[in-house]
């Protein structure tokens, strides 16, 4: 990095120039790196050094999928700033992705061994589905062998392993009771690796992207909370940021779907939504470049986020026991009878919400 | 969709009508799937069965730019654009990096396209990356995300419709679809359709191969009336058998059933009957060998798919399905398009039983959708215009006004093809729970009968120049859309396993 790098529009003319060679403009590329650094909350002197670390580097990348629906893959094609071509393209070399990749059968296994064997220790794995352990692992097979035993070779071998959406971190809908395959996360199949988890149902692509460039910028993982979520974009609840909250405070809560309170885009609390409880950026960063979120689209959090979120978070459409934090403007005799009776069980079920929650990131 | 078929079978179960915004906004978000998902298909998941990215670096600009001019008015067909794109792919290359493009069959003797035709499909397939990226956020506006739209309920749906609200879908939305609608149909007309027409004349013989089955079943899509797997639809229903465009046959979901003779399962009844998903069962028995492993034994049980029947036959799905019945059922704007293509090619009809018919019957459903989202569009903007904001019947909304026992079922057509969830509900619980998919109706392992599927029907009798690098294999198992990274096996004629791939 050169010593205007705390000039943050100084980003070196020669690297603007070759990257306008493969496509990127330049007026993207600092917006882009712009926007990294802000959601990184990273100061503005980063701005260069994201440029550089993007633009110098070329790190392998290799992308697996287990027991999945291809959802976070589909979330790495909605990918924006930087856009998916230039991310496999330009900034990555993607050597093997099952559904983006040319070649098939043999030739595509041939990429990933090419990958663990001449880039031992240098390469990152994305890993996007859970890993059934049980009956040696025979319930997810590709080209002959098990799930578990690729994930030990390719993730213990690499850089970093960053597991990719619910399943992969936890286990997901596979391993919703009763788990019949034994399905598991990255973590959990391979205790060794390094793993930074981006849970969600999908991810959100910009949390991936994040990820890598904090790991090239800063030469280091994000920190993470205990559940190994990055505390840029898992820091806080849902609840903390939304867009909803003056609505929770003052009591207004939509009743029905459809309802006056719903256009209004009331608090979703009692349609169960689950944001109180739920870590994640959502509310800050959204989805499709910005385009909306499940509690702006009038739905509440489902808690996609949160490990093992079929099981715990369900049913989706019932109301959490108790959130803590009504009537900063109303008092709770006016906000309704259901409410109060939620209220006046309170103590008790407030304790139990809180030992359920208590593998979350606890801060109040 | 899951959720469409989901919410569906629940609806049906319980003999819940859905207000008329609620299956607008559904139309909407199905309809933006289909065509978003269609040009991924051909651009980022087949293309590269016919188009040779290597060769595109020695493509002239100027000639690939004459060219790109005479089939389509697209803006982006400079000299200088494709120079460009071409420099790009140049200092990709260069750089030693190959990344996805690693260990491709480039320069294999099967690909046929000049390179000028080589360099401009890579372009549109690095603009079809941005493209998807922006028109997919109709459904982002309407499902809350994409992937994995968060609005659905049984009854309706979450997202509220009023035109003086800024919480809720108003005319600022009526504006934000229509601007992203009309950069869908625009890119599908002047570059996608254009681009199929392009390459399919070096192809034609692939018109010959690939037929499968010769049964095709459409459950029909995009309702026009709101009651529970209404007939009414923009797409018909109806099976078209033994490759037989003169008869459309009705669809009856009891006469649908699935085999696990040679899936990982058993039956409580015997593993050669096979049952109505209402009596399905899903329980696991896997006699396979131990991994690692080289080979299945396919005399054997050899899958995890079920093998799904429709009256004890084998059924292609999916676009190609969807677009004879419509022909057959007499769609005008399907009938049109179809003739046109068909005439543009200089083949009759029975083209279409192929593998390139069924690559040119997507890009056909695409271009006819396209067309038909303002449609859809404008009636939620009239509803809004008349008062009409419900996106919810709620009537059924709490257990306690469930019957006892209940069964329903949720047609639906996903961009792959024929998807149906069966549901049995009991005390206010799902006791019964099974979804037959449009991967399994294609890719389906044999049944008790022996009966090919339609992937290994369609296998048969394909040329492979070099068995090494199967590129002609993955051009049929690709037009299928194939919704996983999916095994085949490809047995030679004494049934010795020749080669084994995995198709992505």
């Amino acid at each position: 990095m050169n010593s205007k790098s705390d000039d943050p529009m100084h980003i070196a003319p020669e690297l603007l120039e070759s990257l306008e060679k493969k496509g990127v403009s330049r007026r993207d590329f600092i917006k882009w790196c712009t926007g990294m650094a802000a959601l990184l909350a990273l100061p503005s002197s980063f701005i260069p050094r994201i440029a550089e670390a993007v633009a110098s580097q070329k790190p392998y990348l290799v992308w697996l999928e287990y027991q999945d629906c291809a959802g976070d893959t589909e979330a790495l094609l909605r990918a924006t700033k930087p856009t998916v071509s230039q991310i496999i393209l330009d900034i990555f070399s993607v050597e093997y992705h099952e559904t983006i990749m040319a070649p098939s059968g043999f030739a595509a296994e041939k990429s990933l061994e090419d990958v663990v064997k001449n880039q031992k220790g240098k390469y990152f794995a994305v890993v996007e589905g859970s890993i059934p352990l049980k009956d040696n692992g025979v319930y997810c097979c590709i080209g002959g062998k098990s799930a578990i035993d690729i994930v030990r070779e390719v993730c213990g071998n690499a850089a970093a392993t960053l597991a990719v959406g619910t399943c992969a971190t936890h286990g997901g809908i596979p391993a919703a009771a009763p788990n019949p395959t034994g399905a598991v996360g990255v973590q959990e199949a391979v205790p060794g690796a390094t793993v930074v988890n981006l849970p969600g149902c999908p991810l959100n692509v910009e949390n991936l992207t994040a990820t890598i460039v904090h790991y090239l910028t800063l030469g280091r993982l994000p920190q993470t909370d205990r559940l190994g979520r990055p505390l840029f974009a898992y820091g806080k609840r849902i609840h903390d940021n939304c867009e909803r909250r003056g609505h929770f405070d003052a009591g207004q809560y939509v009743q029905k779907w459809g309802d006056e309170g719903h256009r209004q885009g009331w608090c979703l609390y009692e349609m169960g939504c689950k944001g109180p409880e739920t870590f994640h950026n959502c509310p800050t960063v959204k989805y499709n470049e910005g385009t909306s979120w499940p509690v702006q689209a009038g739905h509440g959090c489902i808690g996609c986020s949160e490990p093992h979120f079929w099981d715990s978070m369900s049913p989706f459409y019932g109301r959490l026991p108790n959130v803590p934090g009504f009537g900063v403007e109303k008092t709770a005799d006016k906000i309704g009878a259901g409410l109060a009776a939620a209220t006046a069980a309170g103590l008790a079920i407030h304790a139990v919400g809180r030992a359920v929650s208590s593998g979350k990131k606890d801060k109040e | 969709m899951h959720a469409t078929a989901s919410v569906r079978a629940v609806e049906d179960a319980l003999g819940i009508t859905i207000p008329d915004n609620a299956r607008i906004i559904r139309n909407l978000i199905s309809g933006i799937q289909y065509v978003q998902d269609h040009v991924i298909h051909f651009y980022h998941l087949h293309a590269l069965d016919w188009v040779d990215i290597v060769s595109a670096l020695s493509a002239s600009p100027a000639k690939t730019s004459a060219l790109a001019q005479k089939i389509s008015d697209w803006p982006k067909s400079s000299e200088d654009y494709f120079r460009g794109i071409r420099d790009r792919i140049k200092a990709f290359v260069d750089r030693g990096q190959l990344g996805p493009f690693s260990n491709g069959y480039w320069g294999h003797p099967a690909y046929k396209l000049p390179p000028e035709a080589n360099l401009m499909a890579v372009a549109h397939y690095l603009e079809a990356l941005d493209w998807q990226r922006d028109v997919i956020k109709i459904q982002a506006l309407l499902g809350a995300k994409n992937p994995h739209a968060q609005t659905y309920i049984v009854g309706g749906m979450s997202i509220p419709v009023d035109p003086e609200s800024q919480n809720a879908l108003n005319a600022g939305s009526i504006a934000f679809i229509s601007g992203l609608a009309a950069q869908a149909k625009d890119f599908v007309e002047k570059v996608y359709v254009p681009d199929v027409l392009a390459v399919a004349p070096f192809y034609l013989e692939w018109a010959g191969y690939g037929a499968g089955v010769g049964n095709f079943m459409s459950y029909g899509e995009f309702p026009n009336d709101n009651e529970s797997n209404t007939a009414n639809m923009w797409l018909p229903r109806g099976i078209i058998l033994d490759k037989d465009l003169s008869k459309v046959h009705p669809v009856d979901q009891q006469k649908v059933t699935e085999y696990i003779s040679r899936s990982w399962y058993n039956y409580s009844g015997g593993d050669d009957k096979a049952k109505h998903p209402w009596d399905g069962e899903t329980n696991y028995n896997y006699t396979g060998p131990q991994p690692p492993y080289e080979y299945l034994n396919t005399d054997e049980k050899y899958s995890w798919l079920k093998a799904p029947r429709y009256d004890d036959r084998a059924m292609e799905v999916g676009p190609l399905a969807r677009m004879l019945v419509a022909y057959a059922s007499g769609h005008e704007r399907v009938q049109e398009v179809v003739n046109s293509v068909l005439k543009t090619l200089g083949v009759g009809p029975s083209a279409l039983f192929s593998t390139l018919g069924r690559t040119a019957a997507r890009a056909i459903e695409t271009l006819v959708t396209a067309e038909q989202i303002p449609v859809w569009m404008n009636q939620l903007a009239a509803n809004m215009k008349n008062g009409d904001m419900r996106i919810h019947n709620g009537e059924k909304w709490d257990p306690s006004t469930w019957p006892a026992e209940a069964k329903g079922y949720g047609f639906h057509e996903a961009p792959r093809g024929a998807l149906c969830h069966w549901v049995k509900i009991k005390d206010k619980k799902i006791e019964n729970y099974q979804c037959v998919v449009p991967g399994t109706w294609n890719a389906s392992p044999r049944d008790a009968g022996n009966q090919r599927g339609p992937y290994e029907e369609a296998l048969v009798g394909t040329p492979i120049a070099n068995p090494d690098q199967p590129v002609e294999i993955l051009r049929t198992i690709h037009s299928f859309d194939p919704c996983m990274a999916c095994a085949v096996h490809v047995l030679d004629a004494d049934g010795n396993e020749v080669i084994k791939i995995k198709v992505k």
